[in-house]
């Protein structure tokens, strides 16, 4: 068509009925850097591909260089909105090939440190899914509450976000008085936050028009998706790690697993708020059982492992043995046994797992972290086939993809 | 009757006679590996079986061993069955030259990425798989960084001075 | 026994009332007030950046907490953070970026409008920080210019508001010429922007 020459377009596109849209890495609403590549039907979404891979860093191949205390700030920056969890499953993991075996009051304090781990990690999830269909009070809220759990793990371990808290057997300080106090401060003032929190969306009917229905899963297809955590739970399956495998005394504690039905949105905002009211409890019940301990028993805070811990100050300058260990754990000369181990966690996102391949050496020979978002993300695809744009914002937000995860 | 490890090995030997080998329960999982041509057959038995019910895929990742000539690469699935809580490993060897291996995703469709990871890091061959790119990687990078041989920092960088971190 | 964590419970004092942006220096007089024009373009510059933050990783977290009314950026005139370039000033890289986010990170950089500003945020933006792979870019200064960096891994929010407060005192003191002068197109030039 003679008016139409200086307009050159494509092949194929003009008989193409569809619209490509790059949702890329850049991404408003802050969530990480991953890239989808939609095909729109004017607004209903045809297919959708996705690409990762944009922060990758190399996790395994540096895990190869470093002894086994340096890997943990590593596991620090994997999810890093719950960094405790990731750096007690890897002691837990070390623990396990060294056969170490930890004191009750060591559990119970590690239990504390996840499960508000857990919450800060939930809390920003469902902010964010609310942030997501526009409302940004609650995002606001809930930050406020956040800086609560970061003061107490600021006590504990000295840094906020990558915490780097713990050591292969314990922890690196006792909790002192003022972490105590901080800590029941929490408890006091959080409940009413979350509630007014749940209250401003779970019978909001803007919400639950915007989140219902959308994004939803069967439970079949998400078990054959390798699905782990609240995305699971929400489809109706309830496996969690914490009462499957119980790790670090879980089994003394009494709680009760939240369960979907369909696997949407609305499902999974409801599950992460349930299991935040669980961990509340869960964090009661290990308060009240540490407080139980009394004379010697209460100043236990680490296993009593000197090959693997590092010894007191005074006894380093004064003793020959102290100095010696003291050294060769830093220098990271400490010899790990050969074997291979699989150990899990309940990660916020589901099932954290550490692949650990062990030759002698001072480095582990093969580290593999299973990574929940990294494995669920790839159902994205199936979740929002056929929904519209707008849906697929939200279930992006909803399934709690973290970026520093999902690459590694 | 609990599915213990003894059992599942002897239903593994029964049906699979002497292909199944290298028994092992470290720390409790029972472990073993088979040749990789029978993998899809000792994956498909292990889901179908009604006692086995091995129906959840956790890992799919692979390891890079150097020193045994010939089976250099070992494909490692870590499977899970949840009514009865075991957990399993099963190892598959391919030579480096040839890394074909055939793949999961027919029966997991979990397996997709992570097959993907595999070949992106090792270079392992997944035989059937429906889209076989890099993952993680830029699409440009022409080795398998994972394996061995290679180093861990970029050579061309010129900020960091290797011999202050006793690299030079 | 490890040392004792201490607590600080001093509360200081405020000093002057900062809730209002100084005078410029200038000529005062019955009805009029005359200064030059950088100090005043200057002042209404630095005191309404509007910020791109584009957050890839744990940074981007901290990032989050400034934001929040715990420490809260937009008593600094950043209430409004943008996602698209070509209506923004700063661009705030926070987190790591891996050698397939460079090409992204200097698209966005060429798609914001003169003046525009870098602050790099974090051990990573600056310089790869733990991250010496074959797969992150030792630092965002590989790839577009750089104004501020905030170490840190992550900095704690304070110190993120450090960064803005340089980059305030940057936005001052720039000369009204500097973006057409030579030794500014010297220096994109090495980075390959025209």
């Amino acid at each position: 068509m003679t008016e139409h020459e200086h307009i050159k377009l494509p092949e194929g596109s003009i008989e193409k009925t569809t619209t490509t849209l790059n949702l890329g890495p850049t991404h408003p609403a802050t969530h990480g850097v991953f890239q989808n590549i939609l095909e729109l039907d004017g607004e209903r979404i045809v297919s959708a591909e996705q690409t990762v891979g944009y922060i990758h860093r190399a996790f395994e191949k540096l895990a190869e260089r470093r002894p086994l205390y340096q890997v943990t700030p590593l596991t620090d920056r994997l999810n890093y909105c719950s960094a405790p969890i990731n750096n007690m499953g890897w002691h837990l993991t070390c623990e396990k090939l060294l056969g170490i075996k930890t004191p009750k009051r060591v559990d119970y304090l590690r239990v504390i440190i996840m499960e508000l781990a857990r919450i800060a990690d939930h809390l920003i999830c469902n902010s964010i899914v609310g942030v997501d269909t526009g409302a940004y009070t609650g995002f606001l809220y809930v930050m406020q509450y956040r800086e609560l759990i970061y003061e107490i793990w600021e006590e504990i371990c000295g840094s906020r976000l990558t915490t780097n808290i713990g050591r292969i057997g314990g922890f690196e300080r006792n909790f002192n008085d003022i972490a105590f106090q901080k800590l029941e401060k929490f408890l006091k003032e959080y409940p009413r936050v979350l509630q007014e929190f749940i209250n401003l969306f779970e019978r909001n009917r803007i919400f639950m028009e915007r989140t219902q229905g959308t994004g939803a899963i069967s439970a079949d297809r998400a078990l054959n998706y390798s699905f782990t955590g609240p995305n699971l739970r929400a489809a109706g399956v309830d496996y969690d790690v914490r009462v499957h495998t119980p790790y670090s005394s879980y089994e003394d504690f009494q709680f009760n697993i939240p369960v979907g039905t369909t696997g949407d949105n609305y499902d999974r905002w409801q599950v992460r708020n349930a299991e935040m009211w669980e961990s509340l409890r869960i964090i009661e019940q290990a308060y009240q059982k540490v407080q139980e301990f009394k004379g010697a028993e209460a100043d236990v805070y680490h296993a009593d492992v000197p090959e693997y811990y590092l010894p007191e100050k005074e006894d380093v300058y004064a003793k020959m043995e102290a100095l010696i260990w003291h050294f060769k754990i830093v220098m990271g000369e400490t010899k790990i046994p050969v074997g291979e181990v699989y150990h899990c966690v309940e990660g916020a996102n589901g099932e954290l797992g550490f692949y650990l391949i062990s030759d002698g050496g001072r480095t582990p020979y093969r580290l593999h972290f299973r990574r929940p978002c990294f494995i669920y993300y790839q159902a994205f695809e199936e979740l929002t086939k056929g929904s519209m744009l707008s849906d697929a914002i939200v279930t992006l937000s909803s399934l709690n993809l973290i970026a520093g995860e999902m690459d590694a | 009757m609990a599915l213990t490890n003894d059992r599942i090995k002897e239903r593994l030997i029964t049906k699979f006679g002497d292909q199944v080998s290298g028994f092992a329960e470290p720390y409790g999982m029972l472990t073993f590996e088979a040749p990789k041509e029978i993998n899809l057959k000792v994956l498909n038995f292990l889901y179908d079986d009604e006692e086995l019910k091995f129906r959840f895929l956790t890992d799919l990742q692979a390891v890079h061993y150097p020193d045994q000539k010939g089976t250099e690469l070992a494909v490692v699935y870590h499977l899970h069955n949840l009514a009865d809580n075991v957990r399993i490993r099963f190892k598959v060897f391919t030579d480096m030259n040839k890394p074909d291996v055939y793949t999961a995703t027919g029966l997991f469709s979990g397996a997709n990425w992570m097959e993907r990871e595999t070949y992106d890091f090792f270079g392992v061959n997944f035989v059937g798989h429906p889209n076989l790119k890099r993952i993680l990687n830029v699409e440009e990078m022409d080795y398998f960084p994972m394996r061995k041989e290679y180093p861990l920092e970029d050579q061309t960088r010129v900020d960091k001075d290797d011999e202050m971190f006793g690299r030079g | 026994m490890p040392r004792p964590v201490s607590y600080n419970v001093n509360v200081k004092p405020l000093e002057r009332d900062i809730s209002l942006a100084d005078m410029p220096g200038g000529h005062m007089g019955e009805g009029f007030f005359a200064t030059s024009l950088d100090k005043v373009v200057g002042l209404a510059r630095k005191n309404s950046i509007w910020p791109l933050p584009f957050a890839t990783s744990c940074c981007g977290i901290e990032f989050m907490a400034t934001m929040g009314s715990h420490y809260d950026l937009a008593r600094f005139g950043s209430e409004r953070v943008g996602f698209s370039p070509r209506q923004c000033d700063l661009l705030m890289v926070m987190g790591t970026i891996a050698k397939k986010m460079g090409p992204v990170v200097k698209q966005v950089y060429l798609q914001m409008a003169e003046p525009r500003w870098v602050m790099a945020v974090g051990a990573c933006a600056c310089s790869g920080g733990i991250f010496d792979t074959y797969s992150v870019l030792q630092g965002i200064d590989q790839v577009v210019p750089v104004d501020v960096y905030v170490p840190g891994c992550p900095p704690r929010p304070e110190a993120i508001i450090d960064g803005v407060m340089r980059i305030q005192d940057l936005v001052g003191k720039e000369s009204l010429r500097r973006r057409n002068g030579e030794r500014y197109k010297a220096l994109l030039e090495s980075y390959g922007i025209q």
